[in-house]
């Protein structure tokens, strides 16, 4: 093995230096945030990029019935297609050696999840096809199935990220990530 | 230069056969190993075959396998399942070296494979940023690019080894979800110093094309790290399934992370909660406690060869191949054992041994005809060891579906049949 000495090269590589750093691609094109409105569908857990519009549960229920039910089964429980999910019950089944049952009701940590998954991915064959008030309005409904709301509580950018989920406690960090 | 040639028996190394591993690092010869029970009669006289009498076949635009090959292929599910939904899993126990071809990689996808126009696809760079950018395609394929080789990861790969019963299964059933690319691109962090970070931001939000707009947030610290958006996959334009024209490869992280047709990142201060950091991808512990946001595919190892359904074919000298791979950085040892786990000998590690990368390993093994566990246990730079069944059982239980990195077990009965057990 041979080990480089240090040698007066690096002199000569400190001039062009400055040079290459004056010439840092950029390729990206400005654009104004409200141009970007129609893309950025991302919502937060305190309820940030929520729209307008507002929904219950009873209104929810047709949606529900004629868009979502053909999957994921009468009243959320009984979903027919493979890995679409069970959306309601499961409560208590996190439980120690229990065969958990995850849903919206027992394991969503946010209902804020419900809106921005709904109105990115479903229905599944005709994803952001429903409106804000069909997506409040359906998240309403799979709430309330769950027990976390009435059914005619209104769902809206203000009310749903106060939404208290059962199982919103239940994250803690993993021990072993990189710092 | 002539090779030299050791003559002298290579020693036992750990019980029930497995041998030191000098033949692969001096090219020492095992004294009295025998070509694998196969009968060594005289072989047949040599004719001229067919195919050296007549030209071949002329030029293909696009190489494809020998006809012959045509049974490697990827294994999925058969419909009912909505299309696209579910995944494709790589048949590693027949593939060799540490790279997936490009047509074999796994694959997870929400909602099938979108078919995407590189001229009308656009990647977006705002939220917490001082210039909202956009890039075409085109602008990205113009920054000097890097390429590095790393492994994805599913987070849900090995998942059926939760089961309380070993099932039968292949190495492509337990395994099957990681795959290793060339992948060259443009260093993430290049664009976010573009765009300009502002100082509240700690997360960013990536969101995929498909018609599920996957989505994942991902530590700001990572992306500035080694995140690259990838514009090419083993030489080639990536392949549409593994996320074309451009997807995003966060080494060692999670699968689901590494977004395929990126088309978003959103700069915020915390992270979204999305439907796939939150109901997927957690990790339900013993106690009603999840573990959320589990970044690194910790270290493992799986022995590719011999594995169930590739049978031995009578007592004698076999090579046990495999790979192994860890999310926190290189591979630094593997060992492996022909009796469950009782002795242990190092296997030859096969450079190059690249971080995020896996390793192929090898190991010499004489089989005496008798019953035999193959295990490998891998070991990591940080010197984290890949845990038993159990010890990883008692850490965090097996309800929790994703992250199982646990040691592997093929019974070798008799008949020299491999299949997955649990020991
Ligand atoms: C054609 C079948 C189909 C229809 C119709 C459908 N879904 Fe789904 N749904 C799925 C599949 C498949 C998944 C799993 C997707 C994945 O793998 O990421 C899913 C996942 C979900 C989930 C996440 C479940 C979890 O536990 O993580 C929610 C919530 C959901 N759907 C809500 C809805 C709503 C609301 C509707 C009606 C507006 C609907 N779905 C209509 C197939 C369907």
């Amino acid at each position: 093995m041979f080990t480089l000495k240090p040698i007066a090269a690096c002199a000569s590589m400190l001039t062009i230096a400055p040079a290459a750093l004056a010439q840092v691609p950029q390729f990206g094109q400005p654009i104004a945030p409200a141009d970007i409105a129609a893309w950025d569908i991302s919502i937060g857990p305190d309820g940030a990029g929520l729209p307008p519009s507002r929904g219950t549960a009873i209104e929810g229920e047709a949606i529900y019935v004629a868009k979502c039910q053909a999957c994921h089964g009468e009243k959320g429980i009984n979903p027919s297609v493979a890995l679409s999910g069970a959306l309601v019950g499961g409560m208590g089944t996190l439980a120690p050696d229990k065969t958990p049952i995850k849903t919206v009701g027992s394991y969503w940590p946010y209902a804020t999840t419900l809106f921005d998954y709904t109105r990115r991915a479903m229905p599944f064959q005709e994803s952001k096809s429903l409106t804000a008030d069909e997506i409040y309005a359906v998240s309403a409904y799979i709430l309330n199935l769950n027990g976390i709301i009435g059914s005619n509580d209104v769902m809206d950018a203000q009310s749903l990220p106060k939404v208290r989920m059962p199982n919103q406690d239940g994250f803690i960090p993993f021990p072993r990530n990189p710092k | 230069m002539f090779r030299k040639t050791h003559t002298e028996p290579v020693d036992p190394a750990a019980g029930n056969g497995i041998l030191s591993r000098r033949i692969f690092l001096e090219g020492a010869v095992v004294v009295g190993a025998t070509g694998a029970g196969l009968s060594r009669g005289s072989a047949e006289p040599l004719t001229v075959q067919p195919w050296m009498k007549v030209p071949g076949a002329g030029f293909a635009g696009y190489g494809q396998p020998s006809p012959f090959e045509s049974k490697v292929v990827k294994v999925f599910p058969p419909p009912p399942n909505p299309p696209g939904v579910g995944a494709s899993r790589t048949p590693l126990h027949m593939l060799e070296g540490m790279i997936t071809p490009s047509g074999l990689h796994f694959e997870r996808s929400h909602s099938g494979v979108p078919e995407i126009d590189p001229d009308q696809h656009r990647l977006v760079i705002h939220g917490l940023v001082k210039r909202p950018l956009v890039f075409t395609v085109e602008a990205l394929s113009r920054y000097p690019m890097q390429s590095r080789i790393a492994f994805i990861e599913c987070g849900g790969n090995s998942l059926a080894l939760n089961a309380p019963q070993a099932q039968p299964l292949n190495v492509a059933a337990t395994h099957g979800l990681m795959g290793c690319s060339e992948w060259t691109g443009v260093r993430l962090s290049t664009l976010l110093d573009e765009a300009g970070i502002e100082p509240e931001a700690r997360w960013v939000i990536a969101e995929g094309a498909d018609a599920a707009a996957m989505s994942r947030s991902i530590p700001l610290t990572k992306a500035m790290d080694d995140a690259l958006l990838c514009l090419y996959q083993n030489g080639e334009r990536v392949r549409p399934s593994n996320g074309y024209p451009v997807r995003l490869l966060l080494p060692g992280f999670e699968g689901n992370m590494n977004v395929k047709w990126l088309r978003r990142l959103k700069l915020t201060a915390g992270p979204a909660m999305t439907k796939d950091e939150t109901s997927k991808y957690t990790i339900l512990l013993k106690n009603e406690k999840a573990w959320q946001f589990v970044f690194p595919m910790e270290v493992k190892s799986v022995i590719t060869r011999p594995s169930p359904g590739l049978a031995l074919r009578g007592p004698g000298f076999y090579e046990i191949s495999g790979l192994a791979w860890s999310g926190n950085g290189s591979i630094r040892q593997v060992d492996v054992s022909a009796d469950g786990g009782r002795s242990w000998a190092p296997a030859a590690l096969q450079g190059p041994i690249l971080p995020k990368a896996p390793v192929r390993f090898r190991a010499a093994w004489q089989w005496n005809g008798g019953p035999a566990v193959l295990q490998s246990r891998a070991t990591d730079e940080m010197g984290m060891v890949q845990p038993t069944r159990a010890q990883f059982a008692n850490e965090r239980g097996l309800r929790g579906i994703y992250h199982y990195n646990a040691i592997a077990s093929w019974r070798i009965d008799e008949k020299g049949e491999a299949s997955n057990v649990y020991a």
